[in-house]
């Protein structure tokens, strides 16, 4: 990356005892919307505080533009926070909450004015100066710790899951306020969230974490369209996981039957992890396609029916715009494009999430 | 730095501690101390504790000051309660009257309190246990009423409409239902017109009469003859007593909350 | 509100009824009837001289002798708690555990006993000089002084300040601090923009549990002033013994009536509508 403006190098933090983070490494680069995403406890709201400098980690270093900022307090981080809870100052008015970090910096009062007058207006809020901040909505709460930090002028604004507490229309609509608002001020977001929509939809680059480590990174095209493991392709959007065999470059075996596919690389005849996406499955007549089974359920989901085909004992989740009679045999195929081997995993944090 | 502001704290706190405790602790040596002169220490006896339990003067102010700190939290419990809730349910108006009123026995200084009810009292019924009780249960029930008023506002009448809609009665319903969440609030207030009572001795003083004593005004009429040091071994089983319960208080409080909810928020 | 909720809230305000009735036997009458005694001379004439005494040459020092003590404790209460709370959460003694144990705790010891241990200190051949000319510093003479009833009425009553503005500070939301040091602020200007105001309501329950009685007591003054100096509260107590009632009612109202300008003072402070807690 040519601008780097944050690095997080070889973090590791434990609470109790429990590992949290383990040899964390993490570039940021100015200007991008980076997102870490993964299920709760996974650590993503602990780098947060240990780049926020709320937490200081057991073991590594956090470079601000090359320099190692570790040590400092939180007052004298050149970022702000967004927290989860807005944490807007319940004895202050709108105003006076905008306003704070600006007073302690000394500013003109007609400089802080215009500034409050600038960030209301950036999040939809004119004419809320006066107002108590316990007396808005959570949405207009959040809008205004927004104006909060985005009034200091941080060069990297972290955001822990912002949108959490709203419902999901307003979630929606703050998303793309979100994005606009980036674009408007032109700095680095870090974003903390375990909604694979909302990453998938805002962000520059996706990090899913699972229990402390990175399990991929990318774009939200290449995270969707090739999960690298079990954990990824089963958090991110809705997959079919299931056991195959490579039988060499090209061909896969899943259920008895080769599929061509476009994965090479594997070896020969080695058990690994297959993932096809719903929606990318085909429902043929019976006697056609790859795989035969029985469809088990139907259910209408709006823009789309989710169907489940019964193949030998594994149920096949298909999505598509058309119907199919329960009780029918079907068949099935895929394109080879459409098949995604993955590598068996070789640590629990890369298997499918369990619920526990 | 953070090391040197552990270290101002600690040390803070103890010089806190030493000036709350250096007299309490003072009680305790005094307790075994052999000579019945207040400050030289003439040996180790435990003489006192022996006399103490022989001294039926004390044991009855005791039991007067326990009973009657049981019974005015107690009845002050019965009537805050209700008093609360029917104070949440008035309009703006007479609510801010009711809540004027309540404070008043908390503003006003004690001795004019004591005295005004003394001076009520004389007119009715003769000054004695009855009449301190009277008095204990006024000053008491503010507190109830300032703890479990908060409760009565926080509560959910939801729950008591759904429970309604299954089926329960409004009195099943208050009792299973909207009581429990004003629990804490009453035994808080419960615990605080207790400590307050046990505490008292203005009140006390003006409104008991003759012939009836709590431990406050029978040590107040022992200091001019000089105190008996079975107070002191008294003090120091009450100190070990009382130490006990809260500590016990707490590990039974700090083992129901769950710390760790708030942490894994926050990974 | 519809007319049925409407209903069941006025059914429920019956509820405070008894408490109503126990107000107006027990707190509304009795001050009346101290009322009537003020304002009559004792051969049922109505006067004002038993208030207005207050005002007489001996009265107003014993009045502002107690102003000065109620004055200075409850202030070196406030300047000693704040730092004793600020150190507690510094140090984070088991949240509520230990540091609510220590403070509570010398409240359940009988008051008296623990001003008479505390006469035995600072007595002039107490433990306190005992323990200075031993480390070779000339012996202090605080007995039967403004100083020691200053000193006693800072140690009996600090417990009642320090509980308050613990309780508050232990309920302010972590987050807010965070929020706070994440926009810029140090340590002080996180006291003094969001700790300090935050604490307000339980400054205020300590300032009332601390000011009055501090005010009014007379056991302190009498064990450790040596008789010499009176609060107000002595003389109230000497009127009712061995004086005269009416006039003892008259210092009471007065005192009253000064109590109660202060506490509107204070109070104006705190109208938006937030009910101070006091435990």
């Amino acid at each position: 990356m040519s601008d780097v403006i944050l690095t997080l190098e070889h973090i590791s933090k434990s609470f109790d005892g429990k590992q949290i983070l383990e040899d964390f490494n993490l570039e940021i680069g100015r200007n991008e919307f980076v997102t870490l995403l993964g299920p709760s406890g996974c650590g993503k709201s602990t780098i947060l505080r240990i780049i926020g400098g709320f937490v200081r980690p057991d073991a590594g270093r956090v470079l601000f533009e090359g320099r190692d900022i570790s040590m400092l307090p939180p007052e004298k981080r050149n970022v702000n926070t967004v927290f989860q809870k807005y944490s807007l100052f319940p004895h202050m008015s709108v105003a006076d909450n905008i306003a704070f970090g600006l007073k302690l910096k000394k500013k003109s009062t007609s400089y802080i004015n215009d500034k409050i007058a600038y960030a209301l207006k950036l999040v939809n809020l004119e004419g809320y100066d006066d107002r108590d901040p316990l007396s808005l909505s959570g949405g207009q709460q959040q809008r205004v710790a927004i104006a909060r930090a985005i009034v200091n002028e941080p060069q990297v604004l972290l955001l822990d899951e912002p949108l959490g507490a709203l419902d999901l229309k307003l979630r929606h609509e703050m998303q793309r306020e979100l994005i606009k608002i980036k674009k408007e001020v032109g700095i680095t977001f870090l974003y903390v969230t375990h909604d694979q929509e909302e990453a998938l939809m805002m962000s520059d680059r996706i990090i899913v974490m699972n229990k402390g480590i990175i399990q991929q990174a990318g774009d939200s095209k290449s995270i969707y369209d090739e999960p690298q493991n079990a954990f990824v392709a089963d958090f991110i959007g809705e997959s079919n996981i299931i056991d195959g065999i490579m039988v060499r470059d090209l061909l896969v075996n899943i259920q008895g039957v080769d599929f061509p596919c476009v994965d090479t690389g594997f070896g020969e005849n080695n058990p690994v992890d297959v993932v096809i996406r719903p929606e990318d499955l085909e429902i043929m007549p019976e006697g056609r396609g790859y795989l035969t089974g029985r469809v088990i359920s139907v259910i209408f989901k709006g823009a789309y029916y989710e169907i489940k085909v019964l193949v030998d004992d594994y149920e096949w989740m298909i999505q598509s715009v058309d119907p199919a009679p329960v009780g029918d045999l079907v068949g099935l195929t895929i394109d080879p494009d459409n098949i995604q081997i993955m590598h068996k995993p070789v640590r629990d944090d890369e298997e499918v999430a369990r619920d526990e | 730095m953070k090391r040197l502001k552990d270290i101002a704290s600690g040390i803070y706190i103890g010089l806190i501690g030493v000036l709350l405790y250096a007299p309490i602790l003072v009680l305790i040596v005094l307790s075994f101390n052999k000579s019945r002169m207040r400050v030289k220490w003439e040996g180790f006896t435990l003489d006192w504790y022996y006399e103490l339990f022989s001294n039926n003067q004390i044991k009855e102010a005791l039991i007067t000051t326990v009973v009657l700190a049981l019974a005015s939290a107690a009845i002050a419990v019965l009537i805050g309660v209700p008093g609360a809730l029917g104070i949440h349910a008035l309009r703006k108006r007479p609510y801010k009257a009711m809540m004027t009123l309540t404070n008043i026995p908390l503003l006003n200084a004690d001795i004019v309190t004591g005295i005004a009810l003394m001076l009520w009292f004389v007119h009715f019924i003769p000054l004695g246990f009855g009449s301190v009780l009277l008095a204990h249960i006024t000053f008491n029930i503010p507190y109830v009423i300032l703890s479990v008023l908060p409760r009565v506002q926080q509560m959910n009448i939801a729950t008591y409409e759904a429970s309604r809609d299954l089926g329960a009665g409004p009195v099943y319903s208050f009792f299973k239902i909207l009581l429990p969440e004003l629990v804490p609030g009453i035994i808080s207030g419960f615990f605080m017109a207790f400590t307050m009572s046990m505490d008292d001795f203005v009140i006390t003083y003006f409104t008991k009469g003759a012939g009836v004593n709590t431990l406050s005004t029978m040590i107040y009429g022992q200091i001019r003859k000089g105190i008996k040091p079975e107070m002191y071994a008294l003090s120091t089983l009450i100190f070990l007593v009382v130490s006990v319960i809260l500590i016990a208080f707490n590990a039974l409080s700090d083992r129901k909350k769950t710390p760790k909810k708030n942490i894994e928020e926050r990974i | 509100m519809n007319e049925n909720e409407a209903r069941n809230t006025n059914k429920r305000a019956l509820l405070s009824g008894p408490y109503l009735i126990w107000i107006i036997a027990f707190t509304v009458l009795p001050l009346i009837v101290i009322f009537r005694y003020a304002l009559s001379d004792g051969a049922g004439h109505v006067t004002l001289s038993n208030i207005t005494a207050i005002f007489s040459p001996i009265h107003r020092k014993a009045l502002w002798f107690s102003l000065k003590v109620a004055v200075g404790c409850t202030l070196l209460c406030i300047l000693l708690s704040y730092p004793m709370v600020l150190a507690m959460k510094h140090l984070g003694l088991g949240k509520r555990g230990f540091s609510l144990f220590i403070i509570i705790l010398p409240m359940w010891m009988n008051f008296i006993l623990r001003i008479l241990a505390l006469q035995m200190i600072l007595s002039n051949n107490g433990l306190l000089n005992l323990l200075l000319t031993k480390l070779g510093f000339e012996p202090l003479h605080i007995a039967n002084t403004e100083t020691a009833v200053m000193i006693g009425a800072v140690y009996d009553y600090l417990p009642y300040m320090m509980l308050p503005i613990y309780t508050a500070i232990m309920e302010i939301n972590e987050d807010f601090i965070e929020a706070a040091k994440d926009l810029g602020a140090g340590g002080f200007t996180v006291f003094r923009k969001i700790i300090f105001p935050l604490s307000l309501p339980g400054l205020l329950s300590g300032t009332i549990m601390v000011f009055v009685p501090s005010m009014t007591s007379f056991v302190i003054s009498n064990l450790l002033g040596g008789g010499k100096t009176q609060l107000i509260g002595n003389v109230i107590e000497q009127e009712f013994t061995t004086g005269s009632r009416n006039l003892g009612s008259g210092l009471s109202v007065a005192l009253m009536i000064f109590v109660l300008i202060g506490m509107a003072f204070t109070m104006r402070h705190n109208t938006e509508g937030k009910e101070s807690v006091v435990w």
